[in-house]
C-alpha cells in the first residue's frame, strides 16, 4: 500500500532511461519501457492485495511543499483510486506491448508514454488540489507530442484540437480552484479542508465554482456537446496513445469530476444534478447515433467511448451509492474494453491492411486472414455491448439500478442506449471482420490491396496484450465484487455521503 | 637660449621621435613599420630617463621604473606585431600594408 | 438418483464446458467438439431427470439455493438456483430435445468447414438456456437471457458469407434486444420496488406474498398498478423472445440459420424462453387480477397479443412458399397460442403446449432439414415434391409431426395440449375473442400443415434436386423417429381424464381427472375444425398437385390480392423498413451531422475567429509598430555607414591620423599656453 506513490517515480526514471537507451537500442527501450509499466502495474496489483478497504483516504505521503500557499505534497488512495490504478497499470502494460512495432524514435516515444502515465497515477494519487492539478498538466502535454509525432490520420489538427481542449478545460478547473481557494481564505488546498470549508461557501457561490470545475473535467470526460476532441483525437493517436487517451486520461476526466467537483459542492452538484443527467444521456443516445454510420473503423470506437463515458457521466449524476459505484466500476470497464477495441484497430488492422475505411475492409475476408484479431474484436465488442459475462454488464446494470432510484425516466433513456450500443457495434463486427469471403465478387478486387493473404501474422506482444485486457473485462465480468469491495466502502466516507442521497434512507 | 642637458636631451629624442614617425608613415614593409615605432617608443624612454634625471627629485627612481615597463611593453608589443606580420604573410604572401586592408569597414 | 438443488447448476455447467472444449478444439478435431458436445447434453439430461425426480417427490415446493453476486452497498443483488416441476420439466425437454438436435447435426453439417465452432455455440446455446430454467432471480435469467440471444446471433450468423444470413443475425439481435429493454426496464423497478431479484427466497423472493401485496397496492402512471407496469414491461422481453406481435419479423429471417439452429432454437427452446418467462412470473403477472380499480390488467394484455399473432401466424403461413418459412410462422402462431393459454390463466395449458409444440415442431424442422439436405439445399415447395417415394421414413415422420401440430385428434399430442387451451380460452370470463382466434386458427393450422405436406411430397418431383433426393444416413433418421414417437405419446400425460403434468406443474400430488365428455362440445367443434383444414387443404392442393414449378398457387387463383398480402406477410418488414429503419437512418445521419458540421464547425468557427484575431494583429504588428521601428533602425544603419567608411583598413591612413592628431594636440597646447 505504502508502496503506490513508487508508481509515479518508477514511471519517471522509466521514461528517462528509455530516453537514453533509445538513442542505442530500439529493443533495450521497448524492454525498459515494458519492465516499468509492468512493475508499475505490480506495485499497485501489491498495494490491492494487503489493501484493507475503508471510508475515507488513507494517507501515503504527506509533506509540505510551497509554505507560503499552503501546498503540501499529499498523496492519499481510496477503493476508488486503487480501482483506476491498477486499470492505470495494466493499460499501461498492454499499451506498451500494443506499441512494440514501432520503429521511428521508439526512445522519445515510450519516454512521452511513460511520462503520462506517471501524470496519471499522480493524478488518481493526489489529496491536495494543487498537487493534482500539477498532475494533470503533466498528463496532458506528453499526449500533444504522442500524437502529432507518432500519429495518423489529420493528427497535426487532432492532437491541437485535443490539446486546446484540455487546456481549456483545465483552465476553467484552475479558475474554479483557485476562486474556492480564494474564498476559504487561501490558506490550503488540501481536499479535506477545502470541503469542510466549501459548508461555509454561499449557495451562489458553490454552484459558480462547480460549474466550472465540473464543466472543466467533463470536457476531459467526452460530455456532450463538448465531446469532438474524443473521436479526432483518438484517430490521429498511434494506438496505444488511443488506448491510454479512451482507456485512461478519458477517467481523469470523470475522475477528477467524483474527487473534486462533486464532494466540494454539494449545493451545486443538487443545481447542476438534472442537467448533467441530460447531457449525458443525450452523450449517450446521440453518440451511439453517430457511431452507427461512421465509414472510418477508429470512428466508431471513438464514439463508443464517448457513449459508454455517458454512462460513467450519468452514474455520478444520479449521485447515489449505487450508481457512483456502477460509474467507477464502468470506468475500469471501458478502460480495459477501449483499449482492446483501439488495438485491435489500430495496431492489429490498420497497421496490416493500411485502411481503417470500411468500404475497403468489407472487400477483405479478415476473419479468416487474422482469425485471432477478429476474435478479440468480437469477444471486446461483446463486453462492449453489455453482455453478460463481461465487465460492462455489471457497471452498466449497476448504473442503471441506481439512476432508476433517482430518476426512472433517466434509467429508461439510458437503457435505449444499450440498444443502440448493440445495434453500431453488430454494424462494426460485421462489415470490419465478416464482410467477405467471397474472392471473385467485385468487393475483394476493390480492397486496396492485392497482397491481401500475406499479412504478418499476429505477433506475441499483441497476442499477450490482448489475453491480459480479455481476462481482466471477462474476470471482472464474472466477479465485480472484486472491485466493487474496495468502490463502496470508498463511498461511505463522510465526504462522499454528504452527496449522495441514496444512503440510508 | 641656454643648452642645459635637460634641453639636449629633448631634442634628442624629438629627432628620434620624427624619424621613427616618419619612417612608420612612409614605409610599406610592416617590419620597418613596427622599427619605427620602436623608435618612437624609445623616444619616449629617453624623455621619461631626462625628466626624471633633471627633474626636482631624482631620488626617488620613478623615472627608471617606468622605462623598464616601458621596454617590456615594447617587446611584447613587437612579439605581438610581428607575429601579426607572419600571419599576414602567410595568409597573403606580402607583408605590404597597403594590401593588408581586412579590416576596411 | 435425485439431484440435490445445489447442485443444479452441473446441468448448464455440463455444455457450458463443453463449448468451452469446442472453442479451443482445432478446425480438425471433429469428433473431439462433437461428441464432447453430444456427451455433455446427454449427460446434463440425466441431470434433469434426477432433477426431475427430486422435483416430483415434492411438487408444491420450490428448493432454492442462493448465494451473493454483487454487494453494492445498501442491497445485495443475489443469484441462485431454482428447483420446481416447471424448471424440471422444461430441463428434460431442453435436453432431450437438444440431444437429438446435436445428433442430427453431426449428420446436417458434416461437410462444413466450421463444424467444431458449430457446436460450439450449439453448446453454448445449451448452457445459456439451461441457465435461463434453473435461475431463481431475474437477474441471472436475463444474464442467461442476454447469451441465448447472443449464442442465437451466432448460429443464426453460422453462415455469414450469405448477406441475408448476417442481416437475419443482426435483425434478430437487435429486434429481440428491443425486447430486453423492456425486460431489463421492468427489472429494475423490480428491484427498486422490492430490493430483491429472487423469485423465491423463503417468503422474501419477488414472488412470494410479501412483496406482491406491496407491489399490486402502489400505483403509478395512469392508475396501473406497479405489478401490472412491471409484468407488462416483463412481457415485453417476452414479445421479443417469443417473436409475437409485433416484434415477430425477426423469427421468419431466422430462418437462414442451419436448419438443425432453426429446429433448436428457433422452434423447440429459445422461442418457448418467453413463454416460460411469463409461466416463471405468473405470479406477479396474476396478482392484479383481483384488483378492479386498475384500467388493465397485464394478463389481458398477455392473452390479446397472443390471440393476435396466434391468427396473423396462422394466416401468414398460408401463403409461404419456403419450407421453413412455413414452419417459422406456424412457429408464431403457436407461440400466440401458448401466450393465449398464460393470458387466460391457464398457465399450465401453456406450458403442456410448450412441451408436446417442442418435439413436434422439432420433429418437423428437422424432418424439413432432411429434405432441404437430401435435395440439395432446395427449400422452395414449388420446386420440390414426390418425395414421399425416395424419403419414406421422412415423410412418415414428417407427415406425424404435422398431424400432431394440426391436432388430429386423440392420438397426437397436439391434440390435447390444443384442446387444454381451447377449454381455457373458453372459460375465460372477460372476452371470448382469443377463443374464436383459436379456433379460426385451428382451421388455418389444419390448412397450411396439408399444403406443405402435399406440396412437398406428392405430386411428382419439379426439379432436378428434388428427383435426385434419396433417404439421410441414419444419424439423421434416427431422432426424427424417436421425436416422431414422443410427438404421439407425449399428449397422454396431460389428457383431461389424466392430467398428470397439470397436476405435477400445479404442485398437487393426486391427479384428478375428468371425464372427456365434460365440455365436449369444443372438443367436437374443434375435431370439426381441423377435419375441414385438412379437407380443404387437401382438396385444393393433394387432389390435383402441383404439375410446374411456375403455376398459380390455388388461392392465389381464388383471390390474389389477399395471396399476395398474406405472401408479403402483411407488410411488417417493410413498414419496419418505412417507419423505424427509416427514422433511425434519419437518426444516425441527422447526429453525424450534427457532430461535424454544428459542434465541431462551433469548434471551427472559434478556431478561425482566433486565426482572424491573429491576422489582425499581425498586420497591425508589420504596418505599425514594426514600421516606426523599422524606419528608426534605418537611420541608425545609415549613419553607422557614414561612420563605417572612415574605417579603411589602411595601417597607414590610421597612423597618419594619429599622427595629425597628436601634432595638433601639441599645437594646441604650446599655442593654448599649456601647462
Amino acid at each position: 500500500m505504502n508502496a503506490l506513490p513508487c508508481t509515479v517515480y518508477v514511471s519517471l526514471v522509466g521514461a528517462l532511461l528509455a530516453l537514453i537507451a533509445g538513442g542505442r537500442s530500439a529493443t533495450a527501450a521497448r524492454w525498459i519501457a515494458l519492465i516499468t509499466a509492468t512493475v508499475g502495474w505490480l506495485i499497485t496489483l501489491g498495494a490491492a492485495a494487503d489493501f484493507v478497504p475503508g471510508p475515507g483516504l488513507q494517507t501515503l505521503v504527506n509533506v509540505a511543499w510551497i509554505p507560503e500557499l499552503g501546498v503540501r505534497y499529499h498523496l492519499a488512495a481510496d477503493g476508488i483510486s486503487l480501482t483506476l490504478l491498477v486499470l492505470t497499470g495494466l493499460a499501461a502494460t498492454a499499451g506498451i506491448l500494443f506499441s512494440w512495432n514501432i520503429e521511428e524514435r521508439v526512445g522519445e516515444f515510450f519516454a512521452l508514454f511513460l511520462t503520462l502515465i506517471a501524470g496519471v497515477y499522480g493524478v488518481f494519487l493526489s489529496a491536495d488540489i494543487f498537487v493534482f492539478f500539477v498532475f494533470y498538466e503533466i498528463a496532458i502535454v506528453p499526449k500533444y507530442f504522442l500524437i502529432a509525432s507518432w500519429g495518423s490520420t489529420n493528427r497535426e489538427y487532432g492532437a491541437m484540437k485535443l490539446v486546446l481542449y484540455s487546456f481549456a478545460g483545465s483552465a476553467l478547473v484552475l479558475a474554479g480552484v483557485l476562486w474556492a481557494y480564494a474564498a476559504n481564505g487561501g490558506q490550503s488546498f488540501a481536499l479535506s479542508d477545502l470541503a469542510a470549508a466549501g459548508a461555509n461557501f454561499t449557495a451562489g457561490q458553490q454552484i459558480g465554482m462547480f460549474a466550472l470545475i465540473f464543466l472543466g473535467f467533463a470536457v476531459l470526460a467526452g460530455m456532450f456537446p463538448f465531446h469532438t476532441w474524443a473521436p479526432t483525437g483518438h484517430v490521429a493517436a498511434p494506438t496505444a496513445a488511443s488506448m491510454l487517451l479512451a482507456g485512461v486520461v478519458m477517467k481523469l476526466g470523470a475522475y477528477g469530476c467524483l474527487r473534486v467537483a462533486m464532494p466540494l459542492f454539494p449545493a451545486g452538484l443538487e443545481f447542476w444534478q438534472p442537467t448533467i443527467a441530460w447531457l449525458a444521456i443525450i452523450g449517450i443516445i446521440y453518440a451511439g447515433f453517430v457511431a452507427l454510420v461512421q465509414e472510418d473503423f477508429k470512428f466508431v470506437i471513438g464514439y463508443s467511448s464517448v457513449s459508454h463515458m455517458g454512462f460513467v457521466l450519468l452514474g455520478l449524476a444520479a449521485a447515489n451509492t449505487q450508481a457512483v459505484s456502477g460509474a467507477v466500476l464502468q470506468m475500469f470497464s471501458h478502460g480495459v474494453i477501449a483499449g482492446l477495441l483501439f488495438a485491435v484497430v489500430g495496431r492489429m488492422v490498420y497497421d496490416r491492411t493500411h485502411t481503417r475505411k470500411f468500404s475497403d475492409l468489407r472487400g477483405i475476408p479478415l476473419h479468416r486472414l487474422l482469425p485471432f484479431a477478429a476474435l478479440t474484436f468480437v469477444l471486446g465488442g461483446l463486453a462492449s455491448m453489455g453482455m453478460p459475462g463481461f465487465s460492462g454488464f455489471p457497471a452498466e446494470l449497476t448504473i442503471l439500478i441506481g439512476t432508476w432510484k433517482t430518476s426512472p425516466v433517466w434509467a429508461t433513456f439510458a437503457a435505449g442506449g444499450i440498444l443502440v450500443a448493440a445495434a453500431f457495434t453488430l454494424r462494426a463486427i460485421q462489415v470490419s471482420f465478416f464482410g467477405t469471403t467471397d474472392h471473385s465478387g467485385p468487393a475483394a478486387t476493390a480492397g486496396a490491396h492485392g497482397h491481401e493473404h500475406d499479412y504478418a501474422p499476429i505477433t506475441w506482444p499483441e497476442r499477450t496484450g490482448a489475453m491480459l485486457l480479455i481476462a481482466a473485462t471477462i474476470y471482472i465480468g464474472l466477479k465485480p465484487d472484486v472491485l466493487l469491495e474496495w468502490i463502496v466502502p470508498a463511498l461511505q466516507s463522510p465526504l462522499f455521503q454528504t452527496i449522495l442521497k441514496g444512503g440510508a434512507s | 637660449m641656454i643648452l642645459t642637458p635637460l634641453h639636449l636631451c629633448l631634442i634628442l629624442s624629438s629627432a628620434l621621435f620624427c624619424i621613427g614617425l616618419i619612417g612608420a608613415l612612409t614605409r610599406s614593409n610592416a617590419i620597418l613599420v613596427l622599427l619605427g615605432i620602436e623608435l618612437m617608443l624609445n623616444a619616449a624612454n629617453i624623455n621619461f630617463i631626462a625628466f626624471w634625471r633633471y627633474g626636482p627629485n631624482p631620488e626617488a627612481g620613478t623615472g627608471v621604473l617606468f622605462v623598464v615597463f616601458a621596454i617590456g611593453v615594447a617587446a611584447a608589443e613587437a612579439a605581438v606585431g610581428l607575429a601579426l606580420v607572419i600571419a599576414i604573410y602567410r595568409h597573403q604572401r606580402s607583408i605590404r600594408l597597403q594590401d593588408a586592408r581586412l579590416l576596411k569597414g | 438418483m435425485s439431484l440435490p438443488v445445489q447442485l443444479l447448476w452441473l446441468i448448464p455447467a455440463l455444455p457450458l464446458l463443453a463449448a468451452g472444449l469446442g472453442a479451443l478444439t482445432p478446425r480438425s478435431g471433429r469428433k473431439l467438439a462433437s461428441g464432447a458436445a453430444i456427451l455433455a447434453m446427454a449427460g446434463s439430461f440425466l441431470l434433469s431427470c434426477g432433477a426431475l425426480m427430486t422435483a416430483l417427490a415434492d411438487p408444491a415446493a420450490h428448493l432454492v439455493h442462493n448465494f451473493a453476486w454483487l454487494d453494492l452497498g445498501e442491497g445485495v443483488l443475489r443469484l441462485g438456483w431454482l428447483l420446481d416441476p416447471l424448471t424440471a420439466f422444461m430441463c428434460v425437454m431442453v435436453t432431450f430435445v437438444g440431444l437429438l438436435i446435436f445428433i442430427f447435426s453431426t449428420g446436417y453439417l458434416h461437410e462444413d468447414p466450421n463444424f467444431t465452432r458449430f457446436f460450439c455455440f450449439l453448446s453454448l446455446f445449451a448452457a445459456a438456456m439451461l441457465g435461463l430454467l434453473v435461475a431463481n432471480s431475474l437477474l441471472l435469467l436475463f444474464i442467461c437471457w442476454e447469451l441465448v440471444g447472443l449464442a442465437s446471433y451466432l448460429l443464426i450468423g453460422f453462415w455469414f458469407h450469405k448477406p441475408s444470413a448476417a442481416a437475419a443475425a443482426k435483425k434478430a439481435f437487435i429486434t429481440t434486444r428491443i425486447g430486453d429493454l423492456g425486460l431489463l426496464l421492468g427489472m429494475l423497478w423490480l428491484y427498486d420496488s422490492t430490493g430483491s431479484l429472487l423469485f423465491y427466497d423463503g417468503g422474501q423472493g419477488v414472488l412470494e406474498a410479501t412483496a406482491l401485496g406491496g407491489l399490486v397496492a402502489q400505483t403509478t402512471i395512469g392508475g396501473l398498478a406497479v405489478s401490472t407496469a412491471i409484468g407488462l414491461l416483463i412481457f415485453c422481453g417476452a414479445i421479443g423472445k417469443s417473436g409475437q406481435f409485433p416484434l415477430h419479423v425477426w423469427l421468419p429471417d431466422a430462418m437462414e440459420g442451419p436448419t438443425p439452429v432453426s429446429a433448436l432454437i428457433h422452434a423447440a427452446t429459445m422461442v418457448a424462453a418467453g413463454v416460460f418467462l411469463i409461466a416463471r412470473v405468473y405470479p406477479l403477472m396474476a396478482v392484479d387480477q383481483g384488483l378492479a380499480t386498475t384500467p388493465l390488467h397485464a394478463l389481458t394484455v398477455v392473452a390479446t397479443i397472443g390471440a393476435i399473432t396466434a391468427l396473423m401466424g396462422a394466416m401468414i403461413a398460408v401463403a409461404q412458399d419456403d419450407i421453413k418459412r412455413v414452419l417459422a410462422f406456424s412457429t408464431v402462431s403457436q407461440l400466440g397460442y401458448m401466450m393465449l393459454a398464460l393470458g387466460v390463466g391457464s398457465w399450465v395449458a401453456a406450458i403442456f403446449h410448450l412441451l408436446t409444440h417442442a418435439f413436434f415442431k422439432a420433429l418437423l424442422f428437422l424432418g424439413s432439414g432432411s429434405v432441404i439436405h437430401a435435395a440439395h439445399h432446395e427449400q422452395d415447395i414449388r420446386r420440390l415434391g414426390g418425395l414421399r417415394g425416395p424419403m419414406r421414413i421422412t415423410f412418415v415422420t414428417f407427415a406425424l409431426g404435422m398431424m400432431a401440430l394440426s391436432g388430429v385428434p386423440f392420438l397426437f399430442s397436439g391434440f390435447w395440449s390444443k384442446e387444454a387451451i381451447l377449454h381455457a380460452a373458453q372459460g375465460w370470463n372477460v372476452s371470448h375473442l382469443p377463443l374464436y382466434a383459436g379456433l379460426a386458427a385451428v382451421v388455418l393450422t389444419a390448412f397450411y400443415m396439408t399444403r406443405l405436406v402435399a406440396e412437398t411430397f406428392f405430386g411428382s418431383a419439379r426439379s432436378d434436386e428434388a428427383r435426385h433426393a434419396h433417404e439421410n444416413s441414419p444419424v439423421m433418421t434416427v431422432p426424427l423417429v424417436i421425436l416422431a414417437v414422443c410427438a404421439i405419446l407425449l399428449g397422454f400425460i396431460g389428457t383431461p381424464a389424466f392430467p398428470w403434468l397439470q397436476s405435477r406443474l400445479m404442485g398437487q400430488t393426486e391427479v384428478h381427472g375428468h371425464s372427456l365428455f365434460e365440455g365436449g362440445g369444443l372438443m367436437v367443434l374443434s375435431i370439426v375444425l381441423v377435419a375441414i383444414g385438412i379437407g380443404s387443404g387437401w382438396a385444393l392442393y393433394g387432389r390435383r398437385p402441383r404439375t410446374t414449378t411456375s403455376a398459380l398457387d390455388p388461392i392465389e387463383k381464388i383471390s390474389p390480392g389477399l395471396f399476395g398480402a398474406l405472401r408479403a406477410r402483411f407488410g411488417f418488414d417493410e413498414l419496419y423498413a418505412a417507419t423505424v429503419g427509416r427514422l433511425n437512418t434519419a437518426t444516425a445521419a441527422l447526429a453525424d451531422g450534427l457532430d461535424r458540421y454544428v459542434w465541431d464547425g462551433a469548434v471551427r468557427f472559434l478556431a478561425a475567429l482566433g486565426e482572424f484575431a491573429g491576422f489582425v494583429n499581425k498586420e497591425a504588428d508589420e504596418d505599425v509598430l514594426n514600421g516606426g521601428f523599422d524606419a528608426t533602425n534605418d537611420k541608425i544603419r545609415g549613419t553607422a555607414r557614414l561612420y563605417s567608411a572612415a574605417q579603411t583598413g589602411g595601417a597607414h591612413g590610421y597612423m597618419r591620423t594619429v599622427a595629425i592628431g597628436f601634432v595638433l594636440l601639441v599645437l594646441i597646447v604650446m599655442l593654448g599656453g599649456g601647462l
